[in-house]
């Protein structure tokens, strides 16, 4: 066995209030493809940017040696200087710029301050070569597909003398071919002795590929297997990365479920920028009255799309298929339609999506139902009030009053106001997408006990998470989703962790079926 | 005391430029010995900055969704235009000239709501090449030359007054104007005072809100005294003080209002809470339009003639109006309020430095300071607080 290239020990970081890695350790040798496995949250993508120097030296306790030499890195160009070299998620190309001035950004050749284009391009030319893209140097990177961008990010790294790779879900916006090619390339980077870190969910990928995997929960290492020598099956990677008992962080709940209030037919979505990409294919889904339904599905599996498509068509282009309320057919085209069709959309990126952060807690409340709360276009300024103060006190928002900005509260406060929002435009189907993302325990278990209100209310009710355990702990049903489409239906006395994980990391769907392949 | 720090802390940039307008008026009032506070240089005033407070208050709404219009002064050089020639070569009855005149003030704001709104071009790209397209249509439509005179009755709108009830010494009307919104006023504060201590939200301290109501009242009333000495309201004033009474109220009590705030504030999250950001934006850039045709028809009355070159510059002065009375650059911050404080600080600025016979060249130059300054004040306080 080659000798350890990177060492990472103890390494500690806390955020205020949460503890996001707590001494964790990992060991990556020379040449090998080390897979970096957890759920979302578990803390891979902080332990990546305290090792690339995002989070500098002095921010996080613990030792980090590379190459057998204590490495301080203050700042990402540290790092790289090193030769560690991270491939973001979202591909930080500039799409006006051609693919030799990404390749070399920040890293030109150029000399005295002039650029040395005949340089540029015979080395880019090389690097493309190396990744096997046929792409001319002067092609803008905004020009060629995502699959094809990706490669240029890797030569980009070659360009800097590589020796620690790291890919963060490198696969997850490629389709089948794509992936494959870059699997075979991560191979290549092998046989010339480049080790890799890969983070990835596609549990199939890593056992294709990777030599030894380390498993994250809750921001702690839970374990390293060495993919040739020890019994590695996806099955165990799952129960390595789930591994946790529920405790009673869910208010005890009975649904009293009535008639199916919603029903969606074959809904197929295409991607807003990228034409042609299925973002969702042939959704089949229902919720009863009353009824609390998760959808549970990695990032990119196309939660927030068939929610954000459902609500007006929000997101997404050329969509599809048929929406029944109460067994009759309706059309949401407009945000409008949707609200007066009763539907609520509670987003995942409040901040953004959600709230109106320069405005107060009563104009963001009442922004929704501002027609029930006035006559001839005129808002009743008292009526408001009292609309503002009864939701503050419902659902106990932590606020001196109702004129503080939304800005200056706290995200489970923050998020208390956009439910409050839209409670009071009063829907009859609510979907509620990530609804504690970011929010401390306590405050949690409030949001849990307002949803369960909301259901005993006869309200239809869809809850989008990533936290596996709050989708058992409050859903009567679970629809599972995978790149684009529903992979498994399950009861919420029949799911456990590991059944929705294996739907979860299935590619393909489900009518495929051959995904259980082990190497 | 320590409230009083503070309240004028929290209160800053609201009171600043009122702070600021006052500094200024005192400044130049010692400067001119005592010339600009004299009742017939405060009727000046107003008739002087009129139309460019007129487009302030559109252009705030403007700068609240998150664009701009430059192109303001050229439809409102169309515009008066436009009236001219209904007028004076068609001889059309005042009246319905004028409404004519909105009619084509509104078509022109809704071809530019058009493209910002539906097709989605930046505003400052529509509005720059409106800014062109309007200037021109002016100068064809005038044939390259002045027309002029405009009947009576119209001239009456930028420099008639309203008729007095007695016969000579002071302006009886002017005063009773004064007291009635004196009252009006105190009982809207005292009212709206009840209300927040009644929900429980802050309120300034007792003696700190007599004292308001004693400083306004005093203003309000020295201001329609003032007034009294010379010739009473002018017509303009009282179209004035509509407007701004109808859009403060629009902006804070309508829904229209609500969802223009919420969309500038964050387009996105007001379009999926259910605001038609398309259809507001829209309809803001029609309402600039009528504001920038009424600026035009007052400033043609004001002169007597439509000339090409009229407005020349306008929406820049309007621009920097709205930004002087705090409005956000990025959008979902303004009020119609602060833009015509902004704007007064402007008029002032221009009216002392004329009186003190500052030439042209210095003028622009010390306005364009004041607008750059009062803007870094704003930011550099906004940073202050978020620390």
């Amino acid at each position: 066995m080659s000798e350890v290239i990177l060492e990472m020990r103890n390494i500690t970081k806390t955020f205020p209030g949460v503890k996001a890695l707590q001494n964790v350790n990992i060991q990556v040798r020379a040449g090998e493809i080390h897979a970096l496995c957890g759920e979302n949250g578990a803390g891979k993508s902080t332990l990546m940017k305290v090792l690339s120097g995002v989070y500098p030296y002095g921010t996080y306790e613990g030792e980090i040696r590379f190459e057998g030499n204590v490495c301080q890195f203050k700042d990402i160009k540290m790092s790289e200087e090193l030769g560690i070299v991270i491939i973001h998620q979202e591909l930080a190309l500039i799409p006006y710029l051609s693919i030799a001035e990404n390749i070399f950004l920040g890293n030109e050749r150029a000399s005295g301050g002039i650029m040395n284009w005949k340089e540029t391009i015979l080395q880019t030319r090389e690097q493309l070569k190396k990744v096997g893209l046929k792409e001319s140097p002067t092609t803008l990177a905004g020009s060629i597909g995502v699959g094809k961008q990706q490669l240029v990010e890797i030569a980009k790294a070659l360009s800097k003398k590589v020796k620690l790779l790291i890919l963060d879900e490198p696969t997850a916006a490629l389709n089948e071919d794509d992936s494959e090619n870059l699997l075979q390339l991560m191979l290549e980077f092998k046989r010339q002795g480049i080790a890799s870190i890969l983070i990835s969910h596609k549990l199939n990928e890593i056992s294709k590929v990777a030599d030894s995997v380390t498993i994250l929960r809750d921001g702690q290492t839970i374990e390293t297997l060495d993919m040739h020598k020890d019994e590695v099956t996806e099955d165990r990677i799952i129960s390595g990365m789930v591994g946790r008992d529920l405790t009673n962080r869910y208010p005890a709940h009975q649904s009293k479920i009535g008639d199916v209030i919603l029903e969606v037919k074959d809904w197929t979505v295409y991607h807003e920028q990228q034409t042609g990409r299925k973002v969702l294919d042939g959704i089949h889904m229902n919720i009863r009255k009353g009824e609390i339904v998760g959808i549970a599905g990695l990032m990119g599996s196309g939660r927030t799309e068939l929610a954000m498509s459902i609500f007006g068509k929000a997101y997404g282009k050329n969509i599809t298929g048929q929406l029944f309320k109460d067994g009759r057919p309706i059309q949401n085209n407009t945000v409008n339609q949707a609200i007066e069709n009763g539907f609520a959309y509670v987003t995942e990126d409040r901040k953004n999506y959600g709230l109106i952060l320069m405005d107060d807690i009563k104009r963001n409340i009442s922004l929704t139902g501002l027609g029930k709360l006035s006559s001839n276009m005129v808002v009743d300024d008292k009526k408001e009030i009292l609309v503002a103060e009864e939701m503050r006190k419902k659902l106990k928002i932590k606020t001196p009053n109702i004129l503080q900005k939304t800005g200056n509260l706290s995200g489970g406060n923050q998020q208390k106001v956009v439910l409050s929002k839209w409670i009071f435009a009063e829907p009859d189907i609510l979907i509620l997408d990530e609804p504690t993302r970011g929010i401390d325990v306590g405050a949690k278990y409030e949001i849990y006990s307002i949803i369960n209100q909301l259901a005993d209310e006869g309200k239809g009710v869809l809850v989008i998470s990533s936290e596996l355990p709050e989708i058992l702990g409050i859903c009567d049903r679970i629809y599972v989703m995978s790149a684009g489409r529903i992979t498994g239906e399950v009861k919420r006395e029949d799911a456990t962790q590991e059944t929705l994980m294996k739907y979860m990391t299935r590619t393909g769907g489900a009518q495929h079926g051959n995904t259980n392949q082990t190497v | 005391m320590e409230t009083l720090t503070k309240l004028f802390k929290n209160n800053i940039r609201q009171y600043g430029m009122i702070i600021a307008l006052i500094f200024i008026m005192v400044l130049f009032q010692v400067l001119t010995g005592g010339l600009l506070l004299k009742p017939i240089n405060i009727t000046n005033l107003i008739l002087q900055n009129s139309y460019i407070l007129v487009l302030a208050i559109g252009m705030v709404l403007v700068i609240i969704t998150g664009h701009i219009d430059l192109s303001v002064g050229s439809i409102a050089a169309f515009v008066g235009a436009i009236s001219a020639l209904l007028m004076v070569n068609m001889h059309l009855s005042p009246v319905l000239a004028v409404i004519v005149s909105l009619l084509v003030g509104a078509l022109v704001g809704a071809w530019q709501g058009f493209w910002v709104a539906y097709v989605r071009i930046p505003a400052f790209i529509v509005t720059l090449a409106g800014m062109l397209l309007f200037r021109g249509l002016t100068m064809i439509v005038l044939e390259g030359q002045s027309i002029s005179p405009f009947p009576n009755g119209f001239q009456k709108i930028s420099s008639g007054f309203i008729p007095d009830l007695g016969s000579g010494g002071l302006n009886l009307v002017a005063l009773l104007a004064g007291i009635v919104l004196s009252v009006i006023f105190v009982i809207n504060e005292v009212r709206d005072r009840a209300q927040h201590r009644k929900y429980n939200f802050d309120v300034i301290p007792q003696g700190l809100f007599i004292a308001k109501l004693v400083v306004l009242l005093v203003v309000i009333n020295l201001f329609t005294y003032m007034l009294a000495t010379y010739s009473g309201i002018p017509n303009i004033l009282v179209l004035m003080f509509l407007l701004i009474v109808i859009y403060s109220f629009v902006m804070n009590k309508t829904v229209m209002g609500r969802h223009v705030y919420a969309l500038g504030g964050n387009e996105k999250a007001a379009g999926l809470s259910g605001v038609k950001t398309k259809k507001v934006t829209f309809w803001v850039f029609v309402n600039m339009g009528v504001l920038a045709a009424i600026s035009g028809l007052i400033f043609a009355a004001r002169l007597n003639a439509a000339t090409p070159k009229a407005g020349t510059n306008f929406e820049l002065d309007a621009i920097a109006a709205c930004f002087i009375g705090g409005a956000s650059a990025s959008g979902g911050i303004g009020t119609v309020f602060g833009a015509i404080i902004g704007g007064l600080v402007m008029g002032v600025l221009n009216n002392g430095m004329s009186l003190v016979g500052l030439g042209i060249d210095w003028q622009q130059g010390i306005k364009g300071l004041v607008l750059l300054l009062a803007v870094a004040f704003d930011i550099y306080n906004k940073n202050k607080r978020a620390v």
